[in-house]
């Protein structure tokens, strides 16, 4: 039973388990410490009573002397009362009576004589004073004797009177211990405010420390708890900006959060980039496979069509069939792409002269084109295959810019990659629509067959390059980056795979 | 003032430190070391016959004697009545305020002043006083075995008295009480018997009077049993070798001239005093009765 509870305790949130521990060990080192100090001052306030006291009566004693020997009781008086102010009778520190005893223990003279009229005998005032007796007895005691006893609210303190080496009697300073007591609690009391005081500052500050950690772990282990199921967001690292190890246990946590993010997007692409191979070899073999019959198929009708007696209505059917085969042979070339063998590398005039090709369409749509190619070298990539791509991607850019858009195409060579970017102005397209937007007959604009784009990730993968797609404000940009080689090519490598 | 009271008091100290060689020396040597002062200063010895522990007071009555008179006076103040008496001896002193006891001692030494007046009379009493929560004693005889504070073993009315009156009852003074102490003052008999120190004592009736309007939360604390029969009181004295009698004259006249004057009229009052009255030495023959009773007069 016990465990459990304690079990319980140990299994709480660490936003309570911080603070009620910081609380737990404030409360007790404050204590702990208080009742150290008090205990310290308890002495130290006693042993300073009996020092003052036991000095006092020594002085005392030693002018007593001549009033012993002779006998002068009202100086004796006098001297004894001296000490005593009614003032100040409160305080511990002064004695409360004072006793001159004779040899015989009889009181010689007193500080109250209504309290201890002189001649009376030490023992007739009760146990207490029958110890105290017995104790200064002796002819030869310490000075001073400090006696208490639990019958009596005195402290007394017992100083010999002493001349030569004659004992002439003691000196007795009784000093009240409820007052001692008191003055003890008084001082503790103050002791204690403060000590509430430094808790007042303490614990608010414990609290405050333990929520600034506690809340961002509780965030952190939420956020942790839900990766099973999907990447949790990162932290604000605002609420917890520090280099210790919380702060670097938080920011480790988004980069970790981050190279997720990143990991699933690659996976993404990786994904959509396999089902679009997976499609261009589905095509391109069900393509081979209609090509082949197509070829004879045409070849047939070729030699059908120059027969003589074919009569109108048959030429007339031989035409719809010619037709319609070669529409099939236009659709399945343009999904069998190939990056035809060419030996020649790529110049910059290469893709200069595109813009010529494209005048019409720029002066149709009043789409205005600006290039940027930063490259002046040779660069070990087909120039036809790349001319393709460029054409093909400024060809929608144009259809896409609209009327008084404008186009910009770069094309630059840097560190063995060749990257040529072409924007455009015109509709942002959708998230889910750039997902799909290489894959054949998708297309998004009115009147386009959804081949362009297909056509032209097949060049890009067979040129072992990547493309991508981005969308900003009314901005699209295509990016394709390719891989080229320092020297020029003798022979273009044809993929295989794609045949 | 304190200051001045100091410093006077050091004097005289230093004075008292070679009196005992004097005393056993000659004493001729040592009045012709003092005539060399002109004008001398005149001294006055003041003894607990009266309040004479109000510096203040005694500072302001100093004052008054030095314009009246037109020189210096120094008060000697001494707390028993035998230094005085001793100082008187030496002739360290012109004038002095002393018991009628003393008085008698030292009479051929002495020439009768003034008397000082107390209700319009010449005379004092002897108080016998107990401690008020004593509520059974009310007499002398109820006080057998008690601690009993005298004044001063040179007084009349704190020393003399009680053991006359005691005699005369047919008691041996020695062995009445339990225990006797000296408290060297009057008032600080009343002391002893209000704090319960002693249980009874003899006290001047001029101290206890005056206290009990100065002071009565500490007279109220006593409780009077028993008034003796009037005394002379005590009395103002010159020496007869230090003080001629134009001096004599002079301080006589200043001090009975003290009631008709507004700032001496006020001393008189805080001195609790009517003023002074010239009187004859055979006021004070009750004190020698009283001494022969006990087998102390004639004088040894």
């Amino acid at each position: 039973m016990r465990r459990s509870i304690l079990r319980r305790v140990f299994d709480l949130s660490i936003a309570h388990k911080i603070p009620l521990w910081g609380a737990a060990l404030i409360l007790v080192s404050t204590f702990s410490v208080a009742t150290l100090l008090m205990y310290r001052s308890y002495g130290d306030l006693r042993a300073s009573l009996i020092a003052g006291s036991a000095s006092l009566g020594r002085t005392l004693a030693q002018t007593l002397i001549p009033t012993l020997l002779h006998d002068n009781i009202w100086r004796a008086f006098e001297l004894v009362s001296a000490p005593i102010h009614d003032t100040i009778a409160n305080n511990p520190v002064q004695p409360q009576f004072i006793l001159v005893l004779t040899r015989k223990m009889k009181i010689f003279v007193s500080s109250d004589p209504n309290r201890f009229p002189m001649l009376t005998s030490l023992r007739q005032y009760g146990t207490a004073y029958a110890q105290l007796a017995s104790r200064i007895a002796p002819d030869k005691i310490a000075s001073p004797v400090v006696f208490e006893a639990p019958t009596s609210p005195y402290l007394f303190i017992a100083v010999p009177i002493v001349d030569g080496n004659t004992r002439l009697g003691t000196m007795i300073l009784m000093h009240s211990l409820p007052a001692l007591n008191f003055m003890f609690l008084s001082s503790s009391l103050s002791a204690a405010l403060f000590g509430l005081l430094v808790l007042a500052i303490l614990l608010p500050i414990n609290w405050y420390w333990g929520y600034r950690m506690a809340t961002p772990l509780l965030r952190l282990t939420r956020l942790m708890e839900q990766i099973q199921h999907e990447i949790p967001q990162q932290m604000e690292l605002e609420t917890y900006d520090y280099g210790d190890e919380l702060g670097r246990l938080f920011s480790t946590y988004n980069q970790m959060v981050e190279t997720l993010q990143e990991k699933a997007v690659l996976e993404h692409e990786m994904l959509s980039s396999e089902r679009l191979a997976a499609v261009g070899r589905l095509t391109s073999g069900i393509a081979h496979e209609i090509n082949n019959p197509l070829a004879g198929l045409l070849t047939a009708l070729d030699t059908l069509k120059h027969r003589d007696n074919l009569d109108q209505r048959s030429q007339h059917t031989l035409g719809i069939l010619e037709r319609g085969m070669l529409q099939i042979k236009d659709t399945v070339a343009a999904l069998l792409v190939e990056a035809r063998s060419e030996r020649r590398s790529l110049q910059a005039r290469d893709l200069e002269d595109i813009q010529t090709l494209l005048q019409g369409q720029l002066q149709k749509q009043q789409v205005t084109l600006e290039a940027e190619l930063t490259f002046t070298r040779e660069v070990a990539i087909p120039a036809a295959p790349v001319r393709q791509i460029l054409l093909n991607l400024l060809t929608n850019a144009i259809q896409a810019a609209g009327s008084s858009g404008w186009v910009k195409y770069s094309a630059s060579c840097e560190a063995s990659q060749f990257r040529l970017c072409v924007r455009n102005t015109g509709t942002p397209i959708a998230e889910q629509q750039l997902e799909r937007l290489f894959e054949p007959f998708v297309s998004y604009r009115e009147g386009g067959h959804g081949l362009g784009l297909w056509v032209t990730y097949q060049l890009v993968q067979q040129l072992g390059g990547h493309i991508e797609a981005t969308s900003e404000d009314s901005e699209v940009r295509f990016l394709v980056v390719l891989p080229a080689d320092e020297a020029p090519i003798d022979e273009v490598p044809v993929d295989e795979g794609t045949e | 003032m304190k200051r001045l009271q100091v410093s006077n008091r050091r004097r005289i100290v230093r004075a008292l430190g070679i009196a005992p060689l004097l005393l056993s020396g000659s004493a001729g040597l040592f009045s012709t070391s003092q005539a060399t002062s002109t004008p001398r200063v005149l001294r006055f010895g003041m003894t607990p016959v009266f309040l004479h522990d109000e510096y203040q007071l005694l500072e302001r009555w100093r004052r008054y004697m030095e314009v009246k008179l037109g020189r210096q006076v120094k008060f000697v103040v001494r707390d028993s009545y035998r230094e005085t008496m001793d100082l008187l001896r030496l002739k360290q002193l012109d004038f002095a305020w002393i018991c009628d006891y003393p008085y008698i001692y030292l009479q051929p030494l002495l020439k009768l002043l003034l008397v000082p007046l107390f209700g319009g009379k010449p005379s004092y009493r002897s108080y016998l006083i107990i401690n008020t929560n004593d509520q059974k004693s009310h007499k002398l005889l109820d006080l057998r075995g008690r601690i009993f504070a005298y004044a001063d073993p040179f007084s009349n009315t704190g020393y003399l008295v009680p053991r006359y009156q005691l005699k005369q009852l047919g008691e041996d003074p020695k062995n009445f009480f339990r225990k006797t102490f000296f408290t060297w003052s009057h008032r600080k008999v009343i002391e002893a018997v209000a704090s319960g120190l002693a249980q009874a004592g003899a006290v001047d009736s001029f101290v206890w009077e005056t206290l009990h309007l100065q002071d009565p939360e500490l007279t109220d604390r006593t409780r009077i049993i028993g008034r003796s029969e009037e005394f002379g009181a005590p009395p103002l004295v010159a020496h007869k070798d230090t003080v001629s009698i134009e001096l004599f004259q002079q301080v006589q006249k200043m001090l009975l001239g003290m009631a008709d004057d507004p700032l001496g009229r006020k001393l008189l009052t805080a001195l609790g005093l009517d003023g002074f009255s010239i009187q004859q030495p055979q006021l004070y023959d009750s004190v020698i009765r009283m001494m022969r009773v006990l087998g102390e007069y004639p004088i040894p």
